[in-house]
């Protein structure tokens, strides 16, 4: 396949996303301290036990390097001094460490317990969120959207948009506690103070020029990872046609490309932390070894201890580490950023389809009747260079209740859509559909559902049990209306062989079934819930003519506890159709004719082309057997290769 | 297949972390050049940071305790300085080394595993969620990489610097060190039984994201089931658990996280306080300089900081080990359906015919689908395969393309047994068109010529002319430029059979196989693709599996099946003659259905 034209697109695109990163980079930091303000205001007391539990960590850091540089002036150096030991002196020093040390754990288990629940709460939260928006926003919105664009906002892009969370009670921290250091810097000399002054701000400049270059690589590296999951998914979702069709090497020869972009991306996200890393670890040393030249003139001055210049000296030293706590929040700002602002655009999104409040009496048994007024639809364009494809245009027909209607069309013209239509799956653009004379935009969404049943031409099983599958815990269906459901749908016999029956799993969109058991499995979910208008969008297409007519004759005679519903079928055999009180004849997104199946296959030629095609096949033998008309594409294409 | 899933334990006793990494690196041998210079690198890097307790020491000492010398400071600091400058440079050479060291390796790691998917049978392949496969080539090794380089790095530093850290506190006085390694002893015992916890919590933590991504897969993909049914808020509330055990179990695993954490603190903190008052004693006996005692508190903190960050690394190497298994388990999984390579034998040229021999199949753990099937078809017949839904035509199918393997008897194509037939050979003559013909993210003209790129656009329209689908094309609004979307799901059922069944037509094969391709066409064009594919075919084997019986009505032989038999098998106009069979119920059924 041409691929090479489509990454060409990908570059450039890829190329702009960077120009305006890089422009946007500057207030990357901004945006970024703002996603965090939002997720400390939504979880701000498990935030200050955190930052608590960081503060005074940090707090026991700096009295730590006081109390060794005491310990070392006060008690080591007098010892020494002396030439004995005080016992007293010698345990309070001792005691004190590890007191510190065990109040340093309190500090710990506060910041790291608050911080790690803060994020996985956030992350549930908006997880949540995300995808309560996805069972909300209207089908054309979840058309417009890549399946694995939506897997990845509800799971990667919420995890980075709350990944700085976990470091950022100990960053917080960590910045009281420089405040903090400065100040007992002062305290206790004002020339290393300035060592402090001039070492800690450099620290923190470096980080943010580190965290702002690193932004667009980040960013880049990030798209490239969606771009490599993106053909991976795909090509494993194709895998039956790549191996049918031996193109394994052609596939890893793009994937491998893709990867091989995304090894270089991260190969310089690489470099760039090869450079940075290492200066933000000499930095703090440059300034202990800064600690001990100022210390010696200011010790020859008299105007400091040997106490006070070990403990400031101890403090560069312990305080390296933290420091880069901060460095950690920033780098991760870019990310959380830009998963921020795709979260967002789910939260954000408009266009649901709400519902009405006409509610419809539940306890109706009668059939429902459907009516299609002047009804249009648009699908919008793939691409936006392309026209907005018309699929249905001024279409009126009635369902009349316990009515029976067959939508017969040549492929393509706009059948499904009106079944999806039919069940409100989605809006028309135009026109109106109504339900019992009820618009049903107007309707409650549990009155719709309650009525109306769709079985899709592509059946849809979830990873679940036969049985939730069939009654969806909707409420009120009994085994025995399962089983009741399942065998009007012919499936009761495969479901009874089940190693569990019922409580038989499934698996992942039903792989353990074929396509014929999914579709009878769909279609006796949507008897189970005695709907009274049943659309079927080709939904027996799976099902061998013998299984289809049993079903259609068990619909058509309902039994005792049978449904009683309208149908409106799409449907292309005879048979079918010839169950139908009407036809509804659809080409090109247009009604051209309707009327009974004898009245269509007498007046409509097109009609009576696509019914009949079999027996004409049929009668005339002759034409498919002396197929002269044709020339081979193949042989030619061989001649052509050989050469 | 799921079922296997299912009952496959969370998580599995996992082979030991070493075990791991040394298969992980035996097939990553990328992983080992220059290691050497890299651990070099990484120890000239640790120097630097002994460097300031040591220039620390010696100011002290030298410079300041008895008797202020200001030039010895300078010397001192002048030198440190000097040796920063070589350290630092180290330090970015080796990450340097490593990062690109690293990501090439791992590149190669994925799209390996990538291939390796692919070259896994269909059953294989089947028996796995989509979405752990996906996960296998990137974030599983995404995990990887980030573990070398994060954790990789600060693991080699660390090492680095314990070693180089003990032996300078060796040098300063080996009974301080004594002690410093009498209060870190017990903390990583400790802490090596709590890492046994961490990674069954981790295993959980694997387990339930991946429920999670199930469960929001289902919510996506089944949208319009959700929306027909009403059921958003069943919907809502799977998700719910889901959600909620996810995070159950992430705060469980940062719990025992935190516990170690802790464990090492209180070890420092003891580490620090012994040294004190051994310290001083030392001191006072003269054994021990004040400078040198700094010195040691100073240096406790340099080992302290590694064994605490080793822990968290090492529970951030727990994920990244069980990636890397995850990604060495897809590796080593051998192709049941293996490609013969180069010992393989080309298919002969020409036509091909087909002959089963005793063959029998069964799903793994499953009742037998196909019993002793037995039949020839010779060379240029078109034949079809007729039977009701679960007789085992689609297994039939699958055996003749080798997507599977017989349980026993053989297959053979032209007198060569398929397992002889190199995969080059095989996928070039031999085509099938599954029922569901997945499209590619892509334009329609890019999707037919998947196995042909070489074909232009005129050739295409040609094909697509030949196929009578002319009509179609030029109805699309970009005609071949068109793109059929994600899976081709801008495309009706029916539009993209026909994509697909032009995709096998131009590849040219000898043996096609439809697998009911046509099932969502509608009846006119399926007659007149059907009269073309009769014409076009003509030369070559055909074998298609059909529901409607105007396929078998045109094929030169029909082959019944039932219940994994094969029943009956001759023309169609034999066949409805015999009395009470198979095929006469079936097509009797068809009549009534049609006429």
């Amino acid at each position: 396949m041409d691929r090479t034209g489509k990454d060409e697109g990908g570059e450039l695109r890829l190329t702009a996303g960077e120009s305006v990163t890089s422009r946007t980079s500057r207030d990357v930091l901004g945006r970024g301290l703002s996603v965090l303000g939002r997720a400390i205001r939504e979880q701000p007391r498990i935030f200050a036990v955190a930052v608590a539990g960081s503060v005074l960590f940090g707090g026991l850091v700096i009295a730590s390097a006081y109390v060794v540089g005491a310990v070392v002036g006060d008690v080591v150096v007098p010892a020494v001094e002396r030439g004995s030991v005080g016992v007293a002196a010698v345990a309070l020093a001792a005691g004190a460490l590890f007191g510190i040390s065990v109040l340093r754990v309190v500090g710990i288990f506060g910041r790291r317990i608050g911080a790690g629940y803060m994020q996985f709460r956030l992350q549930a939260a908006y997880r949540r969120r995300v995808t309560r928006r996805y069972l909300d926003l209207p089908l054309s919105w979840h058309q417009r959207n890549a399946t694995g664009t939506l897997l990845s906002n509800a799971n990667s892009d919420v995890e980075a948009a709350w990944y700085p969370i976990a470091p950022l009670p100990f960053a917080v921290g960590t910045l009281v506690m420089l405040v903090g250091a400065v100040v007992s810097l002062f305290v206790t000399d004002w020339a290393l103070a300035l060592v402090g002054l001039a070492v800690f701000p450099a620290l923190f400049a470096l980080n943010v020029v580190y965290s702002r270059r690193m932004a667009p690589r980040q960013a880049r590296a990030q798209r490239l990872r969606a771009e490599v999951s993106g053909i991976a998914h795909e090509s494993f979702d194709g895998a039956l046609v790549v191996k049918t069709m031996g193109r394994e090497a052609q596939e890893t020869a793009r994937f491998s490309a893709r990867a091989g972009e995304l090894r270089d991306a991260l190969v310089a996200v690489g470099r760039l932390r090869g450079v940075f890393d290492p200066m933000l670890e000499t930095l703090p040393s440059l300034g202990t070894l800064a600690v001990l030249v100022v210390g010696a003139f200011r010790l020859r001055q008299g105007a400091i201890t040997v106490t006070e210049l070990v403990s400031v000296a101890f403090l560069f030293t312990v305080l390296a580490f933290p420091v880069r706590a901060i460095g950690w929040v920033l780098a991760e700002l870019p990310r959380s950023v830009a998963g921020w602002d795709r979260v967002r655009r789910v939260l954000d999104a408009t266009g649901e389809m709400p519902y009405g409040d006409v509610a419809l009496d539940p306890a109706d048994p009668t059939p429902a009747t459907l009516d299609f007024a002047d009804v249009g639809f648009a699908y919008e364009p793939a691409e936006a260079h392309l026209p907005g494809a018309e699929v249905l245009g001024e279409v009126s027909f009635t369902v009349p209740a316990g009515a029976t209607v067959a939508l017969v069309g040549p492929t393509g013209a706009g059948k499904s859509t009106v079944a999806a239509l039919a069940v409100r799956l989605v809006d028309p653009d135009a026109g109106t559909v109504r339900l019992d004379g009820v618009d049903v935009r107007q309707l409650t969404a549990g009155s719709l559902a309650g009525a109306v049943a769709l079985v899709a031409q592509v059946p849809f099983v979830f990873d679940d049990t036969v049985r939730a599958n069939i009654t969806l815990d909707r409420p009120g269906i009994t085994d025995e209306q399962a089983w009741a459901a399942l065998r009007l749908a012919e499936a009761d016999g495969f479901v009874a062989a089940l190693p569990d029956g019922l409580d038989t799993m499934v698996g992942e969109r039903g792989t353990s079934l074929s396509g014929g058991q999914r579709q009878r499995l769909t279609l006796a979910r949507a008897l189970a819930g005695r709907p009274r208008l049943l659309v079927l969008d080709d939904a027996t297409s799976a099902v061998d003519p013998r299984v289809e007519a049993a079903i259609l004759a068990g619909l058509r005679a309902p039994t005792a506890g049978g449904p009683a519903a309208s149908i409106l079928v799409v449907a292309y055999r005879r048979a079918t159709i010839a169950l139908a009180d009407e036809v509804i004849y659809l080409e090109h997104g247009r009604v051209l004719a309707r009327g009974t199946h004898t009245e269509l296959l007498a007046s409509v030629a097109g009609y009576a082309d696509l019914v009949t095609a079999y027996e004409q096949a049929e009668t005339d033998p002759q034409q498919q057997r002396t197929p002269d008309e044709v020339t081979p594409l193949a042989t030619g294409l061989e001649i052509e290769v050989d050469r | 297949m799921s079922v296997a899933e299912a009952e496959r334990p969370a998580e599995e006793p996992a082979e030991s972390t070493w075990r791991t990494l040394r298969r992980g690196l035996a097939l990553s041998p990328e992983l080992r050049t220059g290691l050497a210079g890299t651990v070099a690198l990484a120890l000239v890097y640790m120097v630097g940071r002994v460097a300031v307790p040591v220039a620390v020491q010696q100011g002290i000492d030298k410079g300041i305790v008895g008797g202020l010398d200001l030039d010895v400071v300078w010397t001192v600091v002048a030198a440190t300085v000097a040796v920063l400058v070589v350290t630092t440079t180290c330090g970015y050479l080796m990450m340097r080394r490593l990062f690109t060291v690293s990501e090439t390796a791992l590149a190669n790691v994925r799209t390996r595993a990538f291939r390796h998917v692919h070259d896994l049978s269909m059953l294989h392949q089947q028996s796995e969620r989509r979405g752990s496969l996906v996960s296998r080539v990137t974030s599983d090794v995404d995990q990887i990489t980030q573990f070398l380089q994060w954790g990789g790095v600060i693991l080699i530093v660390n090492l680095g610097q314990l070693v180089v850290t003990t032996a300078v506190m060796l040098a300063y006085s080996w009974q301080l060190t004594l002690v410093v390694l009498a209060a870190f002893a017990p903390a990583v015992l400790v802490i090596r039984l709590l890492q046994r916890r961490l990674a069954g919590a981790y295993g959980v933590v694997r387990q339930r994201t991946g429920a999670l991504l199930g469960t929001i897969a289902e919510s996506v993909v089944g949208a319009p089931v959700i929306r027909a049914y009403g059921i958003a808020g069943r919907t809502a509330r799977r998700l719910d658990t889901a959600i909620e055990g996810q995070r159950q179990a992430q705060q469980r695993a940062i719990r025992i996280s935190i516990l170690g954490s802790s464990v090492g603190e209180l070890a420092a903190g003891l580490a620090l306080a012994g040294v004190v008052v051994l310290g001083v004693a030392l001191g006072v006996d003269g054994t021990l300089s004040v400078g040198q005692l700094t010195a040691f508190l100073f240096l406790v903190t340099l080992f302290i900081q590694p064994v605490q960050i080793a822990t968290e690394v090492l529970n951030e190497a727990q994920n990244a080990i069980a990636g890397w298994r995850r990604v060495l388990d897809v590796l080593d999984a051998v192709p049941d359906v293996a490609d013969p390579g180069e010992q393989g034998r080309e298919l002969p040229s020409g036509p091909l015919d087909i002959r089963f021999a005793g063959v029998n199949f069964a799903y793994p753990g499953g009742p037998p689908v196909l019993h002793d099937v037995s039949l020839e078809i010779p060379a240029k017949s078109r034949v079809a395969v007729v039977g009701e839904t679960g007789s085992g035509k689609t297994t039939f199918a699958k055996l003749l393309t080798r997507l599977m393997d017989p349980s026993g008897g053989e297959v053979l194509l032209s007198g060569v047994p398929l397992p002889r037939v190199r995969f080059a050979s095989l996928r070039a003559r031999v085509v099938m068109v599954p029922q569901d013909g997945f499209l590619f993210d892509a334009t329609v003209g890019e999707n037919v010529r998947f196995a042909r790129p070489e074909l232009t656009d005129a050739e295409l329209t040609t094909a697509f002319t030949e196929l009578g689908l002319a009509d179609w094309l030029d109805g699309l609004p970009a005609g071949l430029d068109t793109p059929v979307g994600e899976r081709g799901e801008a495309l009706s059922v029916g539009e993209r059979q026909l994509v697909a069944l032009a995709r096998a037509y131009v590849a040219d094969p000898d043996l096609l196989v439809l697998d009911e391709a046509t099932s969502a066409v509608d009846p006119a064009t399926e007659v007149r693709l059907q009269r073309t594919l009769d014409a076009v075919t003509r030369g070559r084997t055909t074998l298609a599996i059909a529901h409607r019986l105007s396929t078998a009505q045109a094929a030169d032989e029909v082959i019944v099946v039932d219940r994994g038999r094969i029943v009956q098998r001759g023309p169609h106009d034999e066949l409805v003659r015999e009395p009470d069979s198979v095929y006469g119920l079936l097509y009797a059924s068809w009549l009534e259905q049609t006429g």
